[in-house]
């Protein structure tokens, strides 16, 4: 091997700024930004609702749910599977901190504390099932998918649950800034983003979450203990479900068993493969997944301000995931 | 070099799987600052003998000593352990990360102080300078050590792995096929990669098919043939259709005659010089 330079490195100013555009458009979160963009230019032009301040406190709020949701979903797919059960755990989960709370008088935190638990408590279902009895992801999510739907339905007798406590309501209250609210949910999105970041992309573990993901022989063969890269994974995964549910809980103010069981559960998926992350694992970002969040949110959003109604917004997020698939997959078939 | 310590030895190893004897009691030498080719023919044992030698699994009789010292590895994370590393033929390496993320894969650094122990906070800075510096020392061309592996050439890649091999490898290197998924001209900036590891002082094993490469680039050949050692031979001593005859089984080695004669190992060559 010899030492000369691969690259076909050209000397020039203007060599050198059609280089540095072309790093920036490879960066892997411009393309979800500059479709974000576009987005907001076409429904500013269409309604002049669209860019009031009040209507971006509106968006933010219900990307909260989702975006958090989606956080756990891209620690999955980064691994190269998937989570089908997100949504439905988290409407478990919900379930059970307003259940706890109205009807069976559990403390509001404690009953807040064992709702995320219930939560964890699938991740680990989940991850057991994928890493001990080597099951695909698919297969194991969908199961767990439907448990979760049928546990919901059961434990609540198809009740709702309101007026709720306080303390459950708390990450739904707002603060003024700029002329806008913010929830204070809104906040903790913000800095779960901030802490998946940080674990991702700069601790070991993140390193091993995306090898795991990427090839997970070559990681088995650098001593990564694959299987317990993964378990830790899936009960993250659960943990950000079930504060995704207290923060749905807090929004809606009531304990409803038929939430989050179609558009979180899509809408999650859309945002991390919007975002940029593959669904052959191993590569992705977080910052991606709150950029195709807010991506999922505007279009919901701006579509229910043009009078679209709500069964074209189905039609647009199932064109809008096929749309960001095939782009992953064209990519690395490229790469190849 | 006579009378220099094996710096990996084996004595007698039996691997049975079944009905089928994969080792039949053979024995190994690897001396410091040799390449020595590992060859025989498919089924010969010499992929089950690497496996015994990297910890992958375990003989069922037999011992295997590290420069001197009995050792028993119970898993590929043993062998690490104690300095030895493997570079496998498949390209054993995770494209989405940087070439210093794969280098430190599994070994990462972490900042010193309340970062590193408080918040497990990597410290990329020093794992790319050091990655850098092991790739100056191997004269691996690659534009940027911040380089996902992914934008590397199959050769660049595969030198990713042997850099990573020579990083920890603080006893010896095992070469498995190293160069059986590369084209030529990738293939050949391998094996000038394997002649500076032996340059820069560590011991290879060469596992390969390929007999000009074994050739070329080995000081000793150790032969395997229906589970044992059947000769080893240097590419003076020996011509390439003489070492595969004694592969195949042509011909007898002095090596062979012995043992049916004595039923035992008797004295093999050492490295000269």
């Amino acid at each position: 091997m010899t030492t000369t330079d691969l690259t076909s490195a050209q000397p020039g100013p203007l060599w050198a700024a059609l280089r540095f555009v072309r790093r920036v458009l490879a960066a892997p979160t411009v393309g979800p930004l500059l479709a974000l963009l576009l987005t907001m230019v076409f429904f500013s032009l269409k309604t002049d609702r669209f860019l009031a301040a009040q209507n971006f406190s509106l968006i933010m709020q219900q990307v909260m749910v989702v975006g958090v949701l989606a956080i756990g979903q891209t620690l999955v797919i980064l691994t190269a599977g998937i989570d089908l059960s997100c949504g439905t755990v988290m409407a478990f989960g919900q379930i059970v901190m307003t259940k706890l709370a109205v009807a069976e008088g559990v403390d509001p935190i404690p009953a807040i504390v064992l709702g995320i638990l219930a939560c964890v408590a699938f991740g680990l279902l989940n991850g057991s099932l994928v890493t001990g009895v080597r099951l695909p992801a698919f297969i194991v999510t969908l199961g767990t998918l439907n448990i979760a739907l049928a546990l919901t339905h059961t434990y609540s007798d198809d009740l709702t649950f309101s007026p709720l406590p306080s303390e459950l309501l708390f990450f739904g209250r707002t603060f003024q800034l700029a002329g806008a609210d913010f929830t204070y949910g809104v906040v903790l999105m913000l800095v779960l983003y901030a802490v998946a970041w940080y674990a991702l992309s700069q601790t070991a573990w993140g390193r091993h979450v995306y090898a795991v993901g990427d090839n997970p022989e070559a990681a088995r063969l650098t001593g990564i203990k694959v299987s317990r890269v993964l378990l830790s994974v899936y009960v993250l995964a659960g943990l950000t479900y079930g504060i995704a549910a207290m923060l749905l809980v807090a929004r809606t103010e009531l304990g409803d068993p038929n939430a989050g069981q179609t558009t979180e559960n899509l809408d999650a998926i859309t945002a991390v493969v919007l975002g940029g992350t593959s669904l052959f694992g191993g590569r992705g970002t977080v910052i991606g997944t709150l950029i195709g969040a807010t991506i999922v949110g505007v279009f919901r959003n701006g579509l229910t301000l043009i009078g679209v109604e709500v069964i074209y917004q189905y039609l647009v997020t199932g064109i809008l995931v096929i749309l960001a698939v095939s782009v992953d997959q064209l990519t690395r078939r490229r790469r190849r | 070099m006579n009378g220099a310590q094996p710096i990996l030895e084996a004595r007698g190893l039996v691997k049975r799987f079944g009905q089928v004897v994969a080792l039949n009691g053979t024995d190994f030498e690897l001396y410091p600052g040799e390449i020595l080719a590992v060859i025989g023919d498919n089924g010969a044992g010499k992929s089950t003998l690497i496996k015994a030698l990297s910890g992958a699994l375990q003989p069922d009789e037999g011992e295997i000593s590290l420069a001197g010292e009995r050792v028993h590895f119970r898993g590929p994370g043993d062998a690490r352990r104690a300095g030895i590393e493997t570079v496998y033929q498949d390209l054993a390496v995770a494209p989405s990360l940087d070439i210093a993320s794969n280098i430190f894969l599994g070994r990462e650094r972490r900042r010193r102080g309340p970062l590193g122990l408080l918040f497990r906070m990597l410290d990329k800075r020093a794992m790319r300078r050091e990655a850098a510096r092991h790739f100056a020392e191997l004269q691996i061309g690659i534009p940027s050590i911040r380089q996902e592996v992914d934008n590397l050439s199959g050769g660049q890649r595969q030198g990713v792995a042997v850099a990573r091999a020579a990083t920890w490898g603080r006893r010896l290197v095992i070469m498995d096929e190293p160069t059986a998924a590369l084209g030529v001209k990738e293939t050949r900036q391998v094996l000038d990669l394997i002649l500076r590891v032996r340059e820069n002082g560590l011991p290879v094993i060469l596992i390969s098919h390929d007999m000009p490469h074994v050739f070329e680039l080995a000081d000793r050949i150790h032969i395997m043939r229906l589970g044992r050692r059947v000769a080893v031979v240097t590419p003076q001593t020996h011509t390439m259709p003489e070492a595969v005859a004694i592969m195949t089984g042509a011909t007898q080695s002095e090596l062979e005659q012995a043992l049916h004669k004595e039923g035992g190992p008797t004295e093999t060559p050492s490295p000269d010089g």
